[in-house]
């Protein structure tokens, strides 16, 4: 792992206690976000993408149990930290946007309130945290954002009530912002102009992204590295240009043939990976991809795969890389 | 490590106090909300000035004068010891104020400490209240008051404890379970992610969103309780006489509703009032905190 990494996951392995036993939600994940870069977590639902911010945050649910591994934040491992050190780096150090704007606002209070109140450990005047405020508004694109700030959420539409919750994510100039699919919940319009506005942000931001999204294309776009994770794993990861280019785990190969915007051909069906995620009550001793893998053989159902380096920053989880 | 400062040029603009002048503004527009201001504020003026506006001592008795019809000389007529009852009534709003606003206040002010401690707080805490708020809803009403009063005696503070024990549970309740539902909304999680302690966000965010409807409940059962009042009256275990509550006045009105039907209207106009008053203020003031029913003005 590179020394200069703002976050560094190693080995975590986290699980869910449920009435039908423990689900293994997350299982031996190692990934670094290197400090002024944008790292992308692509996955399908249920393959541990939140779980895995949650955990970074802290902010894991009470039936959730740490297995083993560190999640250290610039040297310090988040997972052994007090209530009182966890707040010290929430909002001013790290800080997240969440995947459904319509619900991550306060409904009764107006934004301003919202925005002025999430500063209370600046030591400024109202007045100056309100302008500040204002200026994040208008940083993100909201017009005429001193008059705006007395509105409710419920008077933002959904595309603009996300440029709010990254506004308010960056009030704090945090070191690491989160964003957990921020985009899934807007239409496709929408989304582009939040990219293109990450992309602004990120010129003048000085840190680093953790971006997670289950959209290949968007991944693309953004970010400097990729990780690939499937059923809590993670199966490969690399910077954008090797994963884009010579992906090397058949998952990734197969995740990049189903990417809607890649295809060519006119077709009527939609390429497809046969198969279900498998069931994280009961993880197979042996490779998880293995029962819908294309490229299968006998060793993949006997054996687990170790990570192998397949390029300068690129590793697969597979077999078939260690030749 | 340095911070990386991601900074956006900050130009402060000066704020004047046009939001507390809105809210003003708002209740004005309102004229239910404005008609129930105008009727508790009359029932707290009659609570707090009672002693210099009423025509007659309200105690004092005067038997030649009993059982007399409204007139201009005694308002509301006598009751059957000659009481004039329009004083009484006036007095009668101290005990009505006690008994309904401060043990209504006392009690929200319980319910809503238990129900957010119950709500975010540890598991085993939500168990333990939990079990109490059912132990006391499990009791019936009058024979924990009848056990109750009998061994602390009749009087306003006993009859305020009863309620207070009986009221909290129901607001705690209410409280416990829209702050259990808001717990793990995404916005509370957004908040934490921000780093929002828990009295921050008990504060500032859980609370806003429960008071509207708090506030109604809570107002509606001032009138209730004053009836309960009235109800321990009858059973001659409420405030002892010759003190004039309400209740009194009502039940006493009741035995001699076809000789003197006035005293069942004198006690029944102050009732009125007060609940009226304080349904429209409280319903006006939920339409007021919850942003998506507040009109534009």
């Amino acid at each position: 792992m590179a020394a200069d990494s703002v976050l560094s996951i190693e080995g975590l392995s986290i699980e869910f206690q449920t009435p039908r036993g423990p689900v293994h939600a997350l299982r031996d994940v190692s990934l670094a976000v290197p400090r002024g870069s944008i790292v992308g977590i692509v996955g399908e639902s249920g393959s541990g993408k939140s779980t895995l911010s949650l955990a970074a945050m802290g902010l894991l649910p009470e039936n959730a149990t740490v297995r083993g591994g560190r999640i250290l934040f610039d040297g310090a491992d988040v997972l052994t930290m007090g209530t009182a050190q966890l707040r010290a780096l929430r909002g001013r150090r790290m800080a997240m946007v969440f995947q459904d704007p319509m619900t991550s606002l306060n409904p009764v209070l107006s934004i301003g309130a919202q925005m002025t109140d999430i500063q209370y450990r600046e030591r400024a005047s109202a007045a100056h945290k309100r302008a500040k405020a204002a200026a994040m508004l208008r940083r993100v694109g909201i017009p005429d954002p001193e008059q705006r700030l007395d509105n409710f959420p419920h008077e933002f539409s959904g595309g603009m009530r996300q440029r709010i919750a990254i506004a308010m994510g960056l009030l704090g100039s945090p070191e690491l912002l989160i964003a957990d699919e921020p985009t899934t919940a807007l239409d496709v319009t929408l989304e582009a102009q939040i990219i293109h506005l990450l992309r602004e942000l990120r010129r003048e931001f000085k840190g680093s992204i953790l971006f997670i999204s289950h959209n290949l294309g968007l991944i693309a776009e953004l970010c400097d590295h990729v990780v690939v994770l499937y059923a809590g794993e993670v199966v490969e990861q690399g910077t954008v240009r090797e994963i884009f280019h010579g992906p090397r785990h058949p998952y990734t190969e197969a995740l990049l043939v189903c990417d809607p915007a890649r295809i060519d051909a006119v077709s009527r069906e939609l390429p497809t990976i046969p198969g279900d995620v498998p069931n994280l009550l009961q993880v197979p001793a042996a490779c998880v991809f293995a029962p819908r893998c294309p490229k299968v053989f006998e060793r993949c159902r006997r054996e687990r795969p170790g990570d192998h380096a397949v390029g300068a920053a690129q590793s697969a989880r597979c077999h078939l890389a260690s030749a | 490590m340095s911070a990386p400062a991601f900074d956006v040029p900050v130009v402060t603009i000066e704020r004047s106090g046009f939001l507390r002048s809105r809210m003003i503004r708002r209740l004005l527009g309102d004229p239910l909300g404005l008609l129930g201001l105008l009727l508790v504020l009359a029932v707290l003026f009659c609570g707090l000035f009672a002693d210099w506006i009423t025509p007659y001592d309200p105690f004092k008795i005067d038997v030649p004068d009993r059982l007399q019809p409204p007139s201009l000389i005694h308002l509301m007529g006598t009751d059957s010891v000659g009481h004039d009852l329009f004083s009484r009534v006036i007095k009668g709003s101290q005990i009505a104020l006690i008994v309904g606003v401060l043990s209504i206040f006392l009690s929200l002010a319980a319910g809503l400490a238990a129900g957010l401690a119950a709500g975010y707080g540890p598991r085993w805490l939500d168990n333990i209240l939990l079990l109490i708020f059912d132990t006391i809803y499990s009791f019936p009403v009058v024979m924990l008051a009848l056990a109750v009063i009998t061994l602390l005696g009749s009087n306003l503070q006993t009859i305020v404890l009863v309620v207070v024990v009986f009221q909290t549970p129901v607001y705690a309740r209410l409280v416990r379970t829209s702050t259990l539902a808001m717990k793990n909304s995404e916005f509370i999680l957004a908040e934490r992610s921000l780093g929002a302690g828990a009295v921050r966000i008990l504060a500032r965010h859980i609370l806003p969103n429960i008071v509207g409807p708090l506030f109604v409940l809570g107002s509606m059962d001032v009138p209730s309780v004053i009836t309960l009042e009235a109800g321990l009256s009858f059973l001659s275990l409420g405030i002892p006489p010759p003190a004039p509550s309400w209740g009194r006045i009502l039940f006493e009105g009741y035995s001699r509703i076809f000789d003197a039907p006035w005293i069942v209207v004198a006690g029944g106009i102050p009732l009125i009032i007060t609940t009226l008053g304080f349904t429209f203020l409280g319903e006006s003031l939920r339409d007021m905190l919850d942003p998506k029913l507040r009109r534009v003005l």
